[in-house]
């Protein structure tokens, strides 16, 4: 495919009319093009924002630029090859990916979880949020000039990246679980690697804070910034920390616990004013939570099989194929042809670090599904973007892309 | 040439340190300066596609501190830049996008392909994703993994830089 500079899309403004206001047209206001390739935008997000003077009289999203066509490739492939796929829709947090996939393809067959497996989903969940929360804090402190921030938080994550590769031998696309538990087992001296993680963190997570928390210039370029109400963030779908910073205590952890998140004791950090800075501190707040929540499981981490003993779904130890016939089908059975849920449809959410990321699959009872659709949080957010901006300077527009943490891949999917 | 030939090596020699370099003609020792310019002072363009971005901002931050090869600054600007780094996967509503940013920078300019899907479109062999981004731009060094480490990007830009001093001052496109 040969593109030429001639063959790049031009708009005029008589194909863009239905998505500006009037006085756009009567040459009152200006257009301006932000994106796809902007420092602050996290990625290849477009928008096309109308402003007047200086302030945001509209902000129309245009998305699509990482569009990978996930779901359709999902279709062609065995229900575990479809594991590494998902990490790579939300890249800033594979383990949940991993985790509401497996988990809806559990429920579709009904297939028990050891607890020693569930546990550790739950601590590398929770890693997971921690750091995807640091490259968050890290990239939206930057935007808003705070450049110190990034190069803290970058430090951290990388002892989180350090046992994530320790226990699946890739730091960020980790495609660790598998249906009915694990890949294997956590490695020797994973469960000292987090507790050094448990004690550094907390005194980390308040050097954060104290960067930001009282910095006036901060203050000003948050505070009051991005405004959205608990009655629009709910009729726009809008989930996870951009709406709890509004006041509506919704999480999916509470709300339907999942991998027995009902065995551990955390709180819901919540917001009030629904500004940017009150997302700030929901994330800052769930961070401390998500430390809490290791630290429990760990403390109770039972011992057992990390991995369902059902040969349906996974393949038989090794050393059992030498002696067992059985044994020897199962594992070729499982390899050449995968495994067949039984024909229905199913949906799993779980509590990404952005908000509710589900899975709808649809099988006709053969090994591939017929189809997979994600509920991507930052998909449903980022529509409640041009209602946030709305009324608010062009400067605060890349405060409040920051705060409400969008992944394009999540978005375009 | 050769009353200006001893000056020039003088100068250059001592702008290393290197009092032992022997330089024989002034091209050489022009081609020598122009070299240690462009790989001293790089400037990638700030511009993240997917997962591998995350990675290449890894390797700009503490842990791994690009700015030990002169590489710290990165410019959105293409103008400004003299290194565009493919840093993920490039959807076909993208690539004509990647193409212009290109042709903005300005001579000399080289690319590196971070990462499988930049290299060949990587686990993602469907409709939506080009096949490779040397299909749109000439790429000089490919980094494979999905993503990368912050190491082996490293390694692609110091194999970035060998190609540059051996290459001489017409080398680039």
């Amino acid at each position: 495919m040969a593109i030429r500079e001639g063959e790049v899309q031009e708009f005029t403004l008589e194909q863009l009319k239905h998505l500006v206001s009037e006085r756009a047209l009567r040459g009152e206001t200006i257009l301006l093009n932000m994106g796809p390739q902007h420092p602050s935008t996290h990625g290849v997000l477009r928008l096309l924002v109308e402003l007047d003077g200086e302030t945001i009289v509209s902000v129309v999203p245009d998305i699509g630029y990482l569009h990978t066509g996930i779901e359709k490739h999902c279709e062609s492939k065995t229900y575990t090859k479809i594991i590494p796929l998902t990490d790579r829709i939300d890249y800033l947090s594979p383990m949940s990916n991993n985790l509401a996939y497996v988990m809806a393809v559990e429920k579709l067959m009904g297939v028990e979880v050891p607890l020693r497996a569930q546990y550790i989903r739950v601590i590398l969940t929770e890693l997971q949020r921690i750091a995807s929360h640091l490259v968050w804090l890290g990239t939206h402190a930057l935007d808003i000039a705070a450049m110190s921030v990034f190069l803290y938080c970058f430090r951290e994550r990388e002892m989180i990246l350090d046992i994530f590769e320790m226990v699946s031998g890739q730091r960020m696309m980790v495609s660790y679980f598998r249906v009915g538990g694990l890949w294997r087992d956590v490695p020797e001296g994973f469960e000292d690697a987090v507790r050094a993680f448990l004690k550094l963190m907390p005194s980390r997570i308040n050097e954060y804070e104290r960067l930001l928390k009282r910095n006036p210039l901060w203050l000003q370029r948050t505070k009051g910034v991005g405004v959205i109400s608990p009655e629009d963030a709910i009729a726009w779908g809008v989930t996870g920390p951009s709406l709890r910073g509004s006041g509506v205590n919704y999480d999916v952890r509470k709300a339907q616990p999942y991998s027995s998140y009902d065995h551990f004791e955390f709180d819901v950090p919540l917001g009030e004013n629904g500004d940017v800075y009150d997302r700030f501190m929901v994330r800052i707040e769930e961070m401390r939570q998500s430390l809490r929540i290791i630290d429990q499981a760990l403390r109770r981490l039972p011992k057992g099989p990390y991995i369902t003993p059902d040969r349906k779904v996974t393949p038989p130890p090794k050393e059992e194929l030498a002696w067992s016939m059985e044994a020897l089908i199962h594992h070729f059975k499982f390899w050449t042809e995968g495994f067949s849920p039984p024909p229905g449809e199913v949906y799993h959410a779980v509590e990404s670090p952005r908000g509710e990321f589900g899975v709808y699959i649809n099988s006709d009872g053969s090994p591939k599904p017929r189809r997979v659709h994600f509920r991507a949080p930052s998909f449903v957010n980022l529509q409640a973007l041009p209602i946030m901006a709305k009324g608010c300077l062009v400067a605060d527009l890349v405060a409040i892309i920051g705060s409400i943490d969008i992944v394009l891949g999540e978005v375009d999917r | 040439m050769g009353a200006v030939k001893e000056p020039v090596a003088v100068v250059a020699g001592q702008k290393t340190g290197e009092m032992g370099v022997a330089l024989t003609t002034l091209e050489e020792a022009l081609e020598w300066v122009a070299a240690w310019g462009r790989t001293r002072a790089m400037w990638p363009l700030l511009f993240g596609l997917a997962c591998c971005a995350i990675e290449m901002m890894a390797t700009q931050a503490s842990h791994y501190d690009l700015s030990r090869f002169g590489m710290e600054i990165m410019r959105a600007s293409p103008r400004q830049a003299d290194l565009m780094i493919v840093a993920g996967r490039v959807s076909r509503k993208m690539a004509p996008v990647v193409r212009r940013l290109y042709d903005q920078m300005t001579e000399p300019k080289w690319v590196i392909a971070m990462g499988d899907c930049a290299s060949t479109g990587g686990v993602f062999n469907n409709y939506a994703i080009v096949q490779g981004v040397d299909e749109i731009i000439p790429v000089d060094v490919y980094v494979s993994g999905c993503p990368p480490r912050p190491e082996g990007l490293i390694e692609g830009i110091l194999l970035l830089h060998e190609k540059i001093r051996r290459g001489g001052i017409r080398s680039s496109r």
